[in-house]
Formats: structure tokens, sequence, C-alpha cells
């Protein structure tokens, strides 16, 4: 019996799992879960469907998935060496790369403001952290 | 809980499932008003006792060491109305159950009828919300419900 992980899931097949997910946990349509549609700003997802969409997801794709792992940004803000003035740091930056390889940083860090951690969080980097979690 | 909104319950097995049962009456002052010569249970309520089953069936997993919060409904779907003189049976299940959160489905039926479909995701207030302080005693899970535990737990 072939099982979910011995298939090579393509991206798309994942980016279409995941917009499943995000249109059950969120009730919005699908036509609004685009790549690059951040969970927050664009589909209105508050901390508690950040749960949610950890549970569904680690059904839909049979993984488990650490909460810290795919969205860690409480870690981040409350740790000291890694804000200064309500930006992250250098070191607050690296530190953002190690934990959140799945995000694309490029926009984030010309202004590395913490309100806007936030927009680190779209479908893609969902999609990503997927795709990098079923390779391994 | 100081409300307590559902009578008693007939089946409880930890850290799975529950079945509660409530009596609707016209005692119920609220029905007076809704509505007016034609008294139906509020679909909110509904939404109370179901929350109520499956919130205490969250926190007994965690023997009530949380405080159990509901936090989102995920679904609710009502099928037919209640009206007074009928005794609804509450059925919750535990879908998951990390530290932070939990999320549960269930059913509520009248003599077989299925009545209402309502999944629920509750949230563990202390694990959650990082910074806030909320009182050290559980105030959740308060002595005016333990009556409801007694029979059920060993």
């Amino acid at each position: 019996m072939l099982e979910v992980k011995d298939m090579a899931m393509s991206r798309d097949e994942i980016f279409q799992k995941v917009q499943e997910v995000l249109v059950d946990a969120l009730g919005v349509d699908e036509d609004e879960v685009t790549a690059k549609a951040t969970l927050m700003a664009d589909l209105g997802a508050e901390s508690i469907d950040f749960l949610d969409i950890v549970f569904r997801l680690e059904k839909a794709f049979a993984i488990k998935i650490p909460r810290e792992e795919l969205f860690p940004a409480e870690s981040l803000m409350n740790n000291p060496e890694l804000i200064s003035n309500g930006k992250l740091t250098a070191v607050g930056l690296a530190e953002l790369r190690t934990r959140m390889p799945h995000t694309d940083i490029t926009e984030f860090q010309k202004d590395p403001s913490i309100n806007k951690l936030g927009s680190l969080f779209t479908v893609n980097a969902i999609v990503n952290y997927i795709d990098i979690k079923l390779k391994k | 809980m100081r409300w307590i909104w559902i009578d008693k319950f007939v089946e409880f097995n930890s850290g799975q499932s529950a079945v509660a049962i409530k009596n609707v009456t016209l005692a119920e002052e609220h029905l007076h008003d809704h509505f007016p010569g034609f008294p139906v249970m509020p679909e909110c309520l509904m939404i109370e006792a179901m929350a109520q089953t499956a919130g205490i069936l969250v926190g007994e997993a965690k023997k009530f060491q949380e405080k159990v919060i509901l936090a989102k409904i995920k679904k609710c779907v009502f099928f037919d109305y209640v009206k007074p003189g009928d005794t609804l049976k509450i059925e919750a299940n535990i879908e998951s159950i990390a530290p932070e959160a939990a999320g549960t489905t269930g059913k509520i039926t009248r003599q077989e009828q299925l009545i209402a479909e309502i999944d629920l995701m509750f949230s563990h207030i202390d694990k959650n919300l990082g910074g806030k302080k909320f009182p050290e005693e559980n105030f959740v899970f308060t002595d005016t419900f333990k009556s409801l535990m007694q029979g059920i737990t060993n």
C-alpha cells in the first residue's frame, strides 16, 4: 500500500491541499488563497486560526508539525537580543533565516519591523515548509 | 463555570468522548421571548451546551490543570428546531489535543434525530497568550460544576 510519503508530492499537489486546508480553516474562497496571500492581512487569520491550521495540516499530510517550527514568531519576539527599537537586529535576522527557511525575507529585511513579521506568513511559506518536511 | 447548561453526563471516556443530556423546559425564561407564542431554543445556547460538554471532556483529559476556553467555532449546522419538553443528547469527541489547544467534533440529537453538528476549538490560555497573566486559580473549572462530575470520574 502506498503511503503519502512514498509518492513524492509535487509542489502543485501540496499547494492544492494547503489551499483546501486554508479554505476550511479560515472560511475564505478558493480564489482568495493565492501563493502570495498573507495569512493575517489578506486571509484574516488570527492566533487561534494558526493552531487550527497546524492541526489540519498535520492531518492532511500525515506529519507532525511542532508549532514553533512553522510559526516561530513568539519566541523571536520575546527575545531582547533579537529586537531593538521594534526592529529585528542583525542577529535577529540571522535567527529568522535559520528558523524560517521556508519564508522569503527579501522584502522584510528592508524594514525588519516586528509589526511586519506577520507579512512573512504567506501561503507560499506554508507550501515551502510542507515541501521541505515531506522530503526529509 | 458558574452557569451550568447541561444536566448530566451519561457517558464519559476520558480523553476520547463524552455524552451529556440537557432537558429543555418552558421554565427557562428566555424562551418566553424567543419567540413569543413559539418557544424554540436559541442555536447559540445549543453551541453553549456543546461547548460545556466538550470543554469538560478536554479539561478532564488534562486533569483540569489547564484553563480551557472556547476559542473558535469551526462548524455548526442545525437541522431542526428544539422545543420545550425535548431532551437533547450532546455527544462530543476529541479530534486533536496539544499542549496549547484542542479540537472537538460533536453532534446533538433528540431521540435519534440529528439536530446539530458542532465542531469546536479550545485554547489552553496559560499556554497561549504569551506574556498575559491570568489569575493563578483555575477560574474555568470551579466547584460549581463538580456535581456534574460525580459518578463519572473514578
